[in-house]
């Protein structure tokens, strides 16, 4: 059912381009108008998540230790997996955001013979870090359509990614692995009944938009080129604040347009901000150094206690029975 | 055991991983005998302050919510988005990639959806989503929201009340979410408006008011030391001190009630009583203080915090210099993450250094709280035991890195260390089962009772069964632990999945092979079974 209903959204962005391309206003609105609004509710939206997660403190220390922690100076401690201090949590992080440390541990659990037997699941990490990676990829290569003269590495990286040389022009790897990556953890989502148990629309819906847009990017280069150097003038006119309708643009470029402009005012309200959190998890971006440094909590208050006194004014006859000392006699 | 019919073993292995034909909003709990746990007295809530104390049972039909149950609820949610970062950020950043689904072990034992971390996690989420979200409040369902109804809090109490709060998920999420952190804020949540159980609520009380979870007096805590201080007269011919609430000491001992309430406990205690004889500790056991665990950690934090106070206050009380903790899991949780945030700082005390071998614990320099197998395994590295391992040469022993110790602190190495120095026939588990991915007792966070049974015996299966091997491998008969939780709970799993293997904690081991001056040749460990090979 969600599913459906993600297929029938994309579906009705597909019309919803195709129209815009045949009207002259909706075309103004979508070039003109559009990138700019998108841009501040993706800007505005994604600030305003980070301020909303950053104004909630975080009260205790709790990392969760994947390793041995930093105690006696004689026993080896695991300074990245348990981290005591800056460079180790950087390092973490690092390991975290750049390799997705954590998703490499995953395993799949079956029960064989009357025991589980937790088998190598890699799979999920790989697909995972090859949909993120050439996400990146192809993000950073489109500065060539925002920059003149182009940033010199993003032509190299260009150059890099098409260096098969595949037909004409070159197919870029990334475009190749993203695809990939996006039908792997599409299907995964689909056929694993677990996966799909717990999906809600937008999960179905994220992948099936950046799905889109990755189709559409393909077809605009290798199938319906697309007349780069229009597109160049119109992202640059952005640029400059002085925004023109292009003329001679296909649709395939106005279905492009209106996905990634959903994507981005979409994206701040969604778990797509999975980007910005990351960064902010306290079970990992913490060093594990509780004992040694005290953590402060902003709101700390008092509680009430049941203090010593009250306890020796209930058992102190007990206790003086047992021949234990008492404050009060 | 209750009389509620849990399945056999070779019936609750096949278990399978489906889920119902209805989606999960739309399959409303089922109170099944066997897994889940009796309600929160309403004696005990009363003498806690605590709301809406009333006599209830999780299987009626009417909860006896206050009328306003769901402003309360809601309120609560809000306060507690604004408090904790981890609950606002956990509620938002679920990318449902369902990495975590087979890492619980209550999902591995029992096959249900709801018990995947992300789809538990999911049940709080739905009803952030429908009051806290845009999406949620304007596309309802769509946007995976639902409103909050008796049927949710029921789903929620079921389901918090399934989770040991292990944090085994949150090694394996991309993002670090934990369960742990969503279940212990459900749980608070719940005990707004007074549904709780009473596994929990019961030692809180107990702990508030008696200092242990046991309701153990004072005179009582004396006369069970006195009796261990027997028994190790018995087997030793060495008769120990049995320091109590002593002004003067220079360390305050804080061990679970556990410990000196129940076997197998009672041998990890008399361990401890051994050792500081033997070093000649001058040190001291608290019958305020008396409870190193704190259940208030699966009831809110407040109630952590006002359990935990009794630690400091009393140190100060006693003039410590320092403090040691005895061995217990989510105790070390309480004390390694919250306790200096909590109730200190702790600048009446001294930073700790060891008196026998002046090692300075510099990682505990501002908490000024010490874990005793730290403290033993530095003694034992300086040369200031002697120890006669083949006095544990009966056991071939195996090694459960309990929850929190192992995700909360990494204290993997230290126990390991003690036991390869008093024990020649050690076996580690497989690899996927210890250290940071060690699999719970399926007990722990108040889930130990016997009406509970089922569900225990369902998620303590995965450790179970990484027993059973060593035990076809190697002939494992003993299961050492650092958990008072632990050595009751995996006793009982033991029996049920794997009979033949006992429980120990670490310092028992110590106990048996520690050579004591003046000790007689000693024919039994320390549960008076004979030793040698």
């Amino acid at each position: 059912m969600n599913l459906l209903i993600s297929i029938i959204v994309v579906s009705g962005l597909v019309l919803l381009a195709a129209g815009i391309a045949a009207s002259h206003t909706a075309s103004y609105a979508l070039t003109v108008v559009a990138p700019y609004l998108v841009f501040v509710v993706f800007l505005g939206g994604f600030i305003y998540r980070i301020v909303k997660w950053a104004k909630s403190p975080v009260p205790f220390r709790i990392p969760t230790t994947c390793g041995q922690e930093k105690t006696l100076p004689w026993i080896k401690n695991n300074p990245v997996e348990n981290p005591s201090g800056f460079w180790g949590v950087f390092g973490r992080m690092a390991q975290e955001i750049f390799l997705f440390r954590s998703l490499f541990r995953n395993t799949e659990v079956k029960i064989i013979d009357g025991r589980p037997i937790y088998g190598s699941a890699k799979w999920l990490w790989f697909f995972g870090l090859l949909f993120h990676g050439s996400l990146l990829i192809i993000i950073l290569r489109h500065l060539r359509f925002f920059t003149e003269p182009i940033i010199p590495c993003v032509n190299a990286l260009s150059a890099v990614d098409g260096f098969l040389e595949i037909g004409v022009p070159a197919l870029y790897l990334s475009d190749v692995a993203l695809l990939a990556g996006l039908t792997f953890l599409f299907l995964r989502r689909v056929i694993i009944p677990q996966v799909r148990y717990i999906s809600l629309f937008t999960d179905y819906f994220s992948l099936l938009l950046i799905c889109g847009i990755a189709v559409t990017g393909l077809l605009m280069r290798h199938f319906f080129p697309a007349d780069l150097n229009e597109i160049k003038t119109l992202a640059m006119s952005w640029i400059i604040f002085s925004p023109v309708v292009p003329q001679n643009i296909s649709v395939v470029f106005y279905i492009h347009l209106c996905f990634v402009f959903t994507l981005m005012a979409w994206f701040p309200f969604s778990k797509l901000m999975h980007m910005g959190g990351v960064f902010m998890s306290p079970t990992r971006n913490l060093a594990n150094n509780s004992r040694m440094l005290r953590h402060i909590n902003p709101w700390n208050a008092p509680v009430k206690v049941h203090t010593y006194e009250e306890y020796e004014d209930e058992f102190r006859d007990k206790m003086k029975t047992a021949c234990l000392p008492v404050e009060k006699e | 055991m209750s009389s509620i019919k849990i399945p056999k073993p070779d019936e609750l292995i096949s278990i399978r991983y489906t889920s119902p034909k209805t989606e999960w909003m739309d399959t409303p709990v089922d109170f099944r005998p066997g897994t889940w746990s009796y309600s929160g007295a309403p004696k005990n809530l009363t003498s806690l302050d605590m709301p809406n104390p009333r006599i209830w049972q999780p299987s009626d039909e009417d909860w006896k919510l206050p009328p306003n149950w769901q402003e309360i609820i809601l309120d609560g949610m809000k306060e507690r988005l604004e408090k904790y970062r981890s609950f606002r950020l956990f509620m938002d950043i679920c990318v449902r990639c369902g990495a975590c689904a087979d890492k619980c072990h209550f999902y591995i034992g029992s096959g249900d959806p709801k018990n995947m971390p992300v789809l538990r996690a999911e049940l709080l989420r739905s009803v952030y989503r429908r009051y806290f979200t845009t999406a949620g409040k304007r596309f309802g369902r769509l946007a995976g929201a639902r409103d909050l109804t008796v049927d949710v809090l029921k789903e929620w109490f079921y389901y918090f009340y399934q989770c040991t709060e292990c944090r085994r998920c949150s090694v394996f999420c991309p993002y670090g979410i934990d369960q742990a952190e969503i279940t212990i804020i459900g749980r608070e949540l719940l005990n707004l408006v007074g549904c709780n159980i009473n596994w929990v609520m019961e030692p809180v009380a107990n702990c508030f008011r008696t200092g242990n979870h046991l309701g153990i007096q004072p005179g009582g805590i004396k006369d069970m030391l006195e009796f261990m201080a027997d028994d190790i007269e018995d087997r030793t011919g060495v008769r120990v001190d049995v320091p109590i609430n002593k002004k003067g000491a220079d360390i305050l001992f804080v061990t679970p009630s556990g410990d000196y309430f129940a076997d197998p406990g009672t041998f990890t205690c008399m361990g401890y009583m051994m050792l500081f004889h033997e070093i000649g500790l001058n040190y001291t056991f608290s019958t305020y203080a008396s409870e190193g665990g704190n259940f208030g950690l699966f009831t809110s934090h407040d109630m952590v915090k006002r359990l935990n106070a009794k630690i400091y206050a009393e140190a100060k009380r006693l003039g410590v210099k320092w403090i040691l903790g005895g061995e217990c899991g989510h105790m070390w949780r309480v004390i390694h993450q919250y306790m200096d945030t909590m109730n200190g700082p702790a600048d009446f005390l001294q930073e700790p250094v060891s008196p026998i071998t002046g090692t300075r614990f510099e990682n505990a320099r501002s908490t000024k709280m010490v874990h005793i197998v730290e403290f033993t395994a530095d003694l034992i590295r300086n040369g200031k035991l002697k120890l006669a391992s083949r006095r544990n040469d009966h056991l071939k022993l195996t090694f459960h890195d309990s929850c929190n110790p192992a995700r909360s602190m990494g204290l993997l190495e230290e126990p390991r260390y003690i036991i390869k120095n008093t024990c020649n026939n050690f076996y580690e588990m497989a690899e996927d089962t210890i250290r940071e991915k060690t699999f719970c007792c399926g007990a722990g966070a108040g889930l130990g009772n016997d009406e509970n049974m089922e569900m225990r015996m369902r998620g303590g299966m995965p450790r179970a069964m990484a027993v059973r091997e060593v035990v076809k491998k190697y002939g494992v008969n003993r299961l050492a632990c650092i958990c008072a939780i632990d050595r009751a709970t995996l006793t009982s799993l033991m029996d049920y999945w794997v009979p033949g293997v006992t429980v120990m904690g670490v310092h028992e081991l110590l106990g048996n092979a520690l050579m004591m001056t003046g000790e007689k040749e000693r024919t039994t460990d320390l549960r008076g079974d004979p030793i040698g090979g």
